[in-house]
């Protein structure tokens, strides 16, 4: 289990990631934070998210169109 | 900017030049997402784009100059052919019909965005000259954006590592 959980369904680029970032501040340093989210794009876009901020995307899945982001806080 | 000369943070420098419903999106969209991913970001307004710092947005789309422009209806595209916009109350419908798919679609407002734009900490500067051409009083702009002109833009773009003209 995460430790936040962000559901992200319906919206669109680019508020996933910025609902995302939001949510990351509330993370502890170390921490993890879940992304539900319904945007294809979001698989990119929180890959590339997570390599520009230094913050470790620990799973990306896709289950009936959702997809599923683990986020672990590292900045 | 609060980082001078030496800090290792990104930059990114824009000019905002258009002013209609889906101009509008490319900068903000790019502004709020960079600063999200850590970028120090500044917006320069210039001519119609300063339209976006108005209070009071009513943005418009036109079919006219837009030849690619086609709206998803019935499972099919219409096209928006350039002649129909002279008929009178087509750019409404088209902006009507906009507006309602960014709603459907879940898209954020332009309002929106800019206010996240804000509160990251975007930096946006409001073109001096474009002010006194077009006639724009202070009161009718948002609170936020300084008054700067193209020496203010060339500094931020000299220390940006992306530059865009939008």
């Amino acid at each position: 289990m995460a430790d936040q959980l962000l559901d992200a369904k319906g919206l669109n680029c680019p508020l996933p990631i910025l609902r995302a970032k939001k949510a990351l501040k509330e993370v502890p340093m170390g921490g993890t934070l879940e992304v539900i989210a319904t945007d294809p794009g979001s698989v990119k876009d929180f890959e590339a998210f997570c390599r520009t901020t230094g913050n470790e995307l620990v799973e990306s899945k896709v289950e009936d169109k959702v997809y599923g982001f683990v986020i672990k806080r590292l900045s | 900017m609060a980082d001078g000369a030496g800090s290792n943070t990104k930059k990114l420098s824009m000019i905002v030049t258009k002013g209609s419903l889906d101009w509008a999106y490319p900068p903000f969209i790019l502004a709020t997402t960079a600063a999200a991913m850590g970028l120090e970001v500044s917006m320069f307004f210039t001519f119609y784009g300063l339209t976006l710092l108005k209070k009071k947005l009513d943005l418009q789309v036109t079919t006219l100059g837009n030849p690619a422009m086609a709206m998803p209806m019935m499972g099919m595209h219409m096209a928006m052919p350039n002649i129909v916009s002279a008929i009178p109350g087509v750019d409404a419908a088209a902006t009507a019909m906009m507006k309602n798919l960014i709603k459907k679609k879940g898209v954020a407002s332009i309002e929106e965005l800019r206010e996240m734009a804000l509160e990251a900490d975007v930096e946006m500067i409001a073109c001096q000259m474009t002010m006194d051409l077009f006639e724009y009083k202070l009161e009718d702009m948002i609170e936020g954006p300084k008054l700067g002109g193209a020496a203010t833009y060339i500094e931020n773009a000299t220390n940006s590592d992306i530059n865009l003209f939008i």
